[in-house]
């Protein structure tokens, strides 16, 4: 037993194991921000071992690999942010939501910072006293 | 790779009998993200490299099509 087979199937062992975590929960969440909370993540760091353990055990070819992570690590946060936008957006889809849409008034007004207060303006640097005289 | 395959299952099946939507597109594109990571398995236990181009074109379609699949739920709903 070698060392380098060692590394290689643990690698894929964690990442097969992260793959089936992630499928297990998409098919047994019941919400669809759940769902995607376990669509998302879990198997992009799955894709991601997956790819050091072939990075180790492959002799040719790793710059394919290490390409074929790094598109799924650029793309896949983006797609999820696109699925979640169109989910929210999207009529006669039911979403679980536990603590209130707080993010409606914001979604139903064109203009929402408008209403914001802004913050109070800081000249100052913030270490000077408020109390002392301005220096004149 | 048994395991990475049964998660793969798992994401074909919410895809069939996802409720709504946005439901199968998720699943959609978590099923392309496995797909990739059971070609790039599949090439490092068997040591060929022919198919890790097909996961590079895999993985970029998989991202396409996801977004396409966002906008068109966004346009129609349901």
């Amino acid at each position: 037993m070698d060392v380098t087979e060692l590394i290689v199937g643990l690698l894929a062992l964690g990442g097969a194991g992260l793959v089936l975590l992630a499928g297990v929960g998409v098919l047994r969440f019941d919400d669809i921000y759940a769902r995607m909370h376990a669509a998302t993540k879990a198997p992009t760091l799955g894709a991601l071992l997956i790819g050091a353990a072939a990075i180790v055990a492959l002799d040719g070819g790793r710059l394919k690999v290490a390409l074929a992570v790094v598109i799924i690590f650029v793309t896949a946060p983006v797609a999820s942010h696109m699925i979640g936008r169109a989910a929210y957006r999207a009529d006669g889809v039911e979403l679980h939501l536990d603590a209130g849409d707080a993010f409606a008034s914001f979604a139903d007004d064109p203009e929402p910072w408008e209403d914001v207060a802004p913050r109070p303006a800081t000249d100052d640097p913030g270490d000077e006293d408020p109390e002392a005289p301005p220096p004149s | 790779m048994a395991l990475s395959a049964i998660g793969s299952l798992c994401f074909l099946l919410r895809a069939i009998l996802g409720p709504s939507l946005p439901d199968r597109v998720m699943a959609v594109d978590g099923f392309v993200v496995t797909l990739v990571a059971l070609i790039v398995l599949n090439a490092a236990r068997t040591g060929n490299q022919w198919f890790l181009g097909v996961a590079l074109v895999v993985a970029f379609v998989g991202f396409v099509g996801t977004l396409a699949g966002a906008r068109f739920v966004e346009r129609r709903g349901r």
